[in-house]
């Protein structure tokens, strides 16, 4: 049922895409990197509740934007498929025996590679902007984090181009639902400080539970416990990817 | 229409063994309160180049889209190359080409690339690969422009690299839909000529669809001709026109045209007289035979002809008796009004 071959062949289509062009993995890259600059460097010396001292905001706020990153790129990468569709090409993929699962994952392990480039892009920006080096090891941990992260965002997004046709309905719906879930998830501060029935919101918030387990990894500081947050993940992200099978399956991809 | 039918009937034969014909059983699709396909039924012989002509909105190309499993049927079944539809998609995709009306290429990547992400959505192995990119290509004369981005190419070299594409696999049905919608006089005639020979080749099975009459009529084994969404008829391209009552002649006559028109309406070859001023329209049968019959009747009766025009029935003419309209719209000028007014006279 799953063709590896299939897999491989949709990531490498979306590999040889993201390498020619330039214009979009500087586009997609823009957005954090200005958050990391000003938010960064502005609110570099404040000091509030739920930040511990000895960290300071900038080192707080990186893995926030790492995951800001992931959750925007991933989102996003629906808009392929809208694009395939508009295209035509999508019509190409789905006449093809190639199983839906395969189909789904090869979109998602494609996109979710992208995803984490960009993420990795913009944890080397914050390097030279003096976020502190983690060792490899927590490098390398914070990566499963950020696969975990990116497939629950690019399910989001395949589940609604399975359902849209337009570019327009597609991004304004994504930036509506990402918007939210981008500022509940305490990427830029820490979700304690919220009053209570918006914190129960940010409980809902996948990337919540991300971004936690980004600074457990790489700043050694978190709300819940890592294991917590890679259990909600792992179990949001297979549910996820179920959810997106089921919308492929079912889906008139014309 | 110039055909081998001895290679052809001995492909038929080998197709026949491997799997059968393509079976379609009262297929119906509605969107909402409109029914796009209405209750279709018609079979295809293996090896067969099946022809579905109709107008645009037809239905043609719905009907494409549900035997390619894109789109669900509302009512009715379907077998394509042994596998039902509904049952066993994943196998009717395994055994179908499709070339789709509208642009379906990744433009952001060359051809062969496209041609390779396809061959490997089939899982055809990296040897075997290779081999079958540098067959198609060749076959549709791409072979120079294969590492160019696709977005570079012309119109028709899009098309023959859907067309390679659509071949990569061995399909055992192939679907074409619209493929030369749009292309020019010579690009067309080569893809005709593609068609035709993987056809004969490869003994692939195929169905188009067109709304161009002389496409149907050269390349077609048997037409189906579709309109809101039925079927009206069902033949070979000489089956449809043989259907028409017969040959139509125009006259300009010089003399009294009723003299020459009551002279006429004795012989027994003549089916219909249709006076129109100095013009005199004449349906007959056995063309060949008897034209020269009319002029000497004109000659015994002293009455000259100033000119003479003869058309045979087309397809065009059958899908008006059908239907009752032109397929495509046509120039309001006088001589053709007056033509599709002939038309109209003689199919009656």
């Amino acid at each position: 049922m799953i063709q590896g071959k299939v897999i491989y062949v949709l990531w490498r289509r979306e590999m040889i895409k993201y390498f020619r062009a330039k214009s979009r993995v500087v586009g997609a890259i823009a957005m954090p990197a200005f958050m990391l600059i000003f938010q960064g460097m502005g609110f570099r010396k404040v000091e509030f509740p739920g930040l511990p001292e000895s960290i300071g905001y900038f080192q707080y706020l990186v893995p926030g934007i790492i995951g800001m990153t992931l959750l925007f790129t991933a989102a996003y990468a629906g808009m392929s498929v809208i694009m395939d569709k508009q295209f035509g090409f999508l019509k190409e993929v789905m006449v093809t025996p190639a199983s839906r699962v395969s189909i789904v994952l090869g979109m998602i392990s494609g996109s979710a590679t992208t995803s984490i480039l960009q993420a990795l892009i913009i944890m080397m920006m914050s390097v030279l902007l003096g976020f502190r080096l983690p060792f490899i090891s927590a490098i390398l941990s914070s990566v499963v984090i950020m696969v975990l992260i990116s497939i629950t965002f690019i399910n989001i997004g395949l589940i609604l181009s399975s359902v849209l046709k337009d570019f327009h309905g597609f991004s304004t719906i994504i930036n509506f639902i990402a918007f939210p879930l981008f500022l509940l998830s305490g990427a830029l501060f820490p979700v304690s400080n919220l009053p209570a029935p918006i914190r129960i919101l940010s409980y809902f918030d996948p990337l919540t539970y991300g971004v936690d387990a980004l600074r457990g990894v790489l700043i050694g500081h978190c709300e819940f416990s890592i294991l917590l947050d890679v259990c909600i993940l792992l179990t949001l992200s297979v549910l996820m990817v179920c959810a997106s099978v089921y919308f492929f399956r079912r889906a008139e991809m014309i | 229409m110039f055909k081998k039918p001895g290679l052809k009937v001995l492909f038929s034969l080998k197709v026949l063994f491997n799997m059968s014909a393509i079976i379609i059983k009262e297929l119906t699709k509605k969107f909402g309160e409109f029914t796009a396909v209405d209750s279709v039924s018609f079979s295809v012989e293996p090896g067969e180049l099946f022809g579905l002509l109709g107008p645009n909105g037809a239905g043609k190309t719905t009907i494409l889209n549900m035997l390619t499993t894109l789109l669900l049927p509302t009512a009715g079944d379907a077998e394509i190359a042994g596998y039902d539809l509904r049952r066993d998609p994943g196998e009717v995709r395994n055994n179908i080409g499709i070339i789709f009306q509208d642009p379906s290429l990744d433009i952001g990547l060359t051809g062969r690339e496209n041609l390779e992400f396809h061959a490997m959505m089939y899982s055809i192995g990296s040897d075997e690969r290779k081999k079958r990119i540098r067959e198609v290509l060749d076959v549709v004369g791409l072979a120079d422009k294969a590492d160019i981005l696709v977005e570079n190419y012309s119109g028709g070299m899009k098309r023959r690299l859907e067309i390679a594409r659509g071949l990569i696999h061995y399909p055992k049905v192939l679907f074409l839909d619209e493929p030369t919608l749009g292309l020019d006089a010579q690009t067309r005639r080569s893809i005709w000529d593609h068609i035709r020979n993987l056809n004969r080749n490869y003994g692939t099975s195929v169905i188009l669809t067109t709304h161009y009459m002389e496409e149907a009529d050269y390349l077609c084994d048997r037409i189906a001709i579709i309109d809101h969404g039925k079927i009206i008829a069902l033949d070979t391209p000489s089956g449809l026109k043989n259907c028409l009552r017969g040959d139509c002649v125009s006259l300009a006559i010089e003399g009294r045209v009723d003299l020459i028109a009551a002279a006429l309406g004795e012989k027994e070859w003549v089916r219909e007289i249709v006076p129109n001023g100095k013009m005199l329209d004449v349906i007959i049968s056995d063309y060949e035979k008897n034209i020269p019959d009319i002029f000497q009747t004109a000659g015994i009766l002293g009455i000259g002809i100033s000119s003479i025009n003869f058309s045979k029935p087309s397809l065009e003419d059958v899908f008006i008796r059908l239907t009752g309209s032109i397929i495509r719209e046509q120039e309001g000028s006088r001589q053709s009004a007056r033509r599709d007014r002939m038309r109209r006279r003689m199919l009656r």
